[in-house]
């Protein structure tokens, strides 16, 4: 799987590009600025893009920025986002466009080499990879009223509809539950009936679907 | 007048001439109404302040009496050359008129301009009109002795004055044709200088006096000393946390790996837990420098600026946030922004924490060089500026940018703080 990568720090570019070539990515590119980024995304077409938020020569979003016009040139092309810190914000904007193949992660999640790698995987077969900060602070401020169809998920449903935002599929909310998948498949379900939702085979439809929801009022 | 065949230096003073009267009879013809209009509905309006009607005019009459002193000084500049300061203070556009209008009055600028509408449309009048007298006058003296005397008599044999010529025949007529050749004379020399005294007179009447001059040092540096001892408390809290949080992390960090390379053969068990540990501590540490760098300058704020920022912070919030934005694109001034920034994430915890709301509302919008945003929310209301609030370090926060507050909330709600900073967008 041919990986282009954008991080402006020697050291964490140096590193990443290691891990992910030690789990048989190839490395098209490992680049440092916004514009190095840019002609890599339109002359390598690599299978997934792993892009660093900040970027030189501006230092602000020109990494997200460079991600998401690549996107509009060609649809569904998958980008992980790493970042110092996520923003909801700059979540919504990746998922805006609602073709899937999108990973939004705090650079922290790199130390897991096992679980980043997994979200690469995802996000490259065109599934979500959403930083569990993010989920947290969604269904933090939908439970602020007290009334909304969220806080009337049981403890385990709202456990398992996290993990479900994140992007993981059944199999794998079930491996980290210590849960057989049948019941996790029953929790979904319920979940879906509670928010009103239609169930989905689709990982990445229902994860946007998730997401459309409780953003929806806003 | 043949002016061609003169010097240059003649020709023009006779062009400056010409052209002062012209100048002086159209401010004298423009002034006289405005100003006599702006003196009787200030008053007007402030009499009637008791009975509650002036309060809500108040505000209006006297900034449209401020817009058009700021006219007649950009006017003091371009034609007399006079640079006129002007030293209003910021006035808030406060929810509250009664309140609005009590700043307004206390202001010693209002007062002023209320004194210079008195003399502009007396003294001002007259000097502003008088170039155009001095120089038309003449042309009637000419007139006469060229003939008009014949028709210009009373009928009854009376004579027609000119000054103080009586003209009832072609002598007497010469005469006033003579007076009006030394009137003309008079105009070439004096006409400009005449024109500068009302001028100068506008500059007299408008400028600031010393105390008020020195009440405005005052103020700025009182601003300053606040802005000075925030931002040494705010490194002290920086130093601190680092010292307490990040570094010590680190440290512990650095000795579990320590640890880590003494046990990996002996007991490679104890390691592994330790590597565990050391990796918590990391990603503790980064947790922590991350809330650290969010209080000193939050990273939307510094990738994508103001607008963008305050949309990011309310979707933090645990309350449905509405935000609106008119910044005509661009960029507000980096101390003004982060200003800016920290005053609207204190007023929206304010407003999340303290007053119950369902709903909260945000408004940017910078017009007039005045970045103007309000919060308002529907909650139970009852906020005041002190009474350890927050909202004083708000105040304190916004002054150092001459920024004001305006804060109404009835008790029972709804609540709508206005925060207005004068800035320029780049």
């Amino acid at each position: 799987m041919r990986v282009v990568l954008a991080e402006d720090l020697f050291l964490l570019r140096d590193g990443l590009v290691r891990l992910l070539e030690a789990y048989d990515f190839e490395i098209a590119a490992a680049v440092e600025s916004g514009p190095e980024l840019e002609r890599a995304l339109a002359e390598l077409e690599p299978d997934v893009a792993v892009v660093d938020v900040r970027l030189p020569p501006t230092h602000t979003d020109e990494g997200l920025q460079c991600a998401l016009r690549a996107r509009r040139r060609r649809p569904g092309l998958p980008v992980l986002v790493l970042s110092q810190h996520v923003e909801q914000l700059y979540a919504r904007e990746l998922l805006a466009d609602g073709t899937g193949g999108i990973g939004y992660l705090l650079k922290d999640r790199v130390f897991d080499a096992e679980q980043f790698v997994d979200a690469v995987r995802r996000v490259a077969a065109g599934g979500t990879a959403m930083d569990p900060q993010v989920i947290q602070q969604l269904l933090a401020r939908r439970s602020g009223d007290g009334q909304g169809p969220v806080d009337r998920l049981t403890p385990r449903e709202r456990e398992v509809m996290e993990l479900m935002a994140q992007g993981r599929s059944n199999a794998a909310i079930a491996g980290k539950l210590v849960v057989t998948e049948r019941a996790v498949a029953k929790h979904t379900a319920n979940i879906f009936v509670k928010l009103g939702l239609e169930v989905s085979d689709d990982d990445n439809r229902r994860v946007l679907a998730v997401l459309a929801y409780l953003d929806r009022d806003r | 007048m043949n002016t061609n065949t003169k010097s240059g230096g003649a020709g023009s003073r006779a062009r400056g001439t010409v052209l002062a009267a012209g100048r002086g009879l159209a401010l004298a013809v423009a002034s006289l109404p405005l100003s006599i209009l702006g003196f009787c509905l200030s008053l007007v309006s402030m009499a009637l302040i008791p009975i509650g009607v002036g309060a809500l005019t108040t505000p209006y009459v006297v900034k449209g009496v401020r817009a058009y002193a700021e006219r007649r000084r950009a006017l003091a500049e371009r034609w007399g050359g006079l640079r006129v300061p002007s030293a209003y203070r910021p006035a808030s556009d406060s929810v509250n008129p009664f309140r609005c209008t009590y700043a307004l009055l206390r202001d010693p600028a209002t007062w002023r301009d209320l004194r210079w509408l008195l003399v502009d449309m007396t003294a001002g009048f007259v000097t502003a009109l008088l170039p155009a007298v001095l120089v038309l006058y003449p042309l009637e003296g000419f007139a006469l002795a060229a003939g008009l005397w014949r028709v210009m008599g009373d009928g009854d044999g009376g004579a027609y004055w000119y000054g103080f010529v009586p003209v009832d025949d072609q002598p007497t007529a010469l005469g006033a044709g003579a007076l009006a050749g030394a009137l003309l004379f008079v105009a070439h020399r004096y006409t400009v200088s005449v024109f500068q005294v009302h001028f100068r007179l506008t500059e007299a009447m408008l400028t600031p006096s010393q105390a008020e001059l020195a009440e405005r040092v005052r103020v700025l540096t009182e601003t300053r000393r606040d802005a000075v001892d925030t931002s040494a408390a705010e490194l002290r809290r920086i130093e601190r946390d680092l010292h307490d949080g990040a570094q010590a992390r680190l440290v512990a960090m650095g000795m579990d790996l320590g640890a880590v390379e003494m046990l990996v053969d002996k007991d490679p068990e104890q390691a592994k837990a330790l590597l565990a540990q050391a990796r918590r501590s990391s990603a503790e540490a980064l947790s922590e420098l991350r809330d650290l760098v969010r209080g000193i300058h939050p990273p939307v704020l510094a990738e994508r600026g103001l607008a963008d920022a305050v949309r990011a912070l309310a979707l933090r919030l645990p309350v449905a946030t509405e935000v609106s934005v008119e910044l005509e694109g661009g960029r507000v001034e980096a101390p003004v922004e982060s200003a800016a920034y920290f005053a609207v994430s204190e007023l929206l915890t304010n407003a999340v924490k303290h007053s119950g709301a369902g709903r909260v509302w945000v408004d940017l919008h910078h017009g007039s060089g005045r970045l103007r945003i309000s919060v308002t929310d529907d909650g139970a209301g009852g906020a005041a500026i002190g009474a350890g609030s927050g909202l004083a370090g708000v105040e304190r926060r916004l002054g150092t940018f001459d920024g004001v507050l305006a804060v109404s909330s009835p008790a029972g709600g709804p609540t709508m703080v206005t925060m207005e900073i004068p800035c320029v967008l780049s």
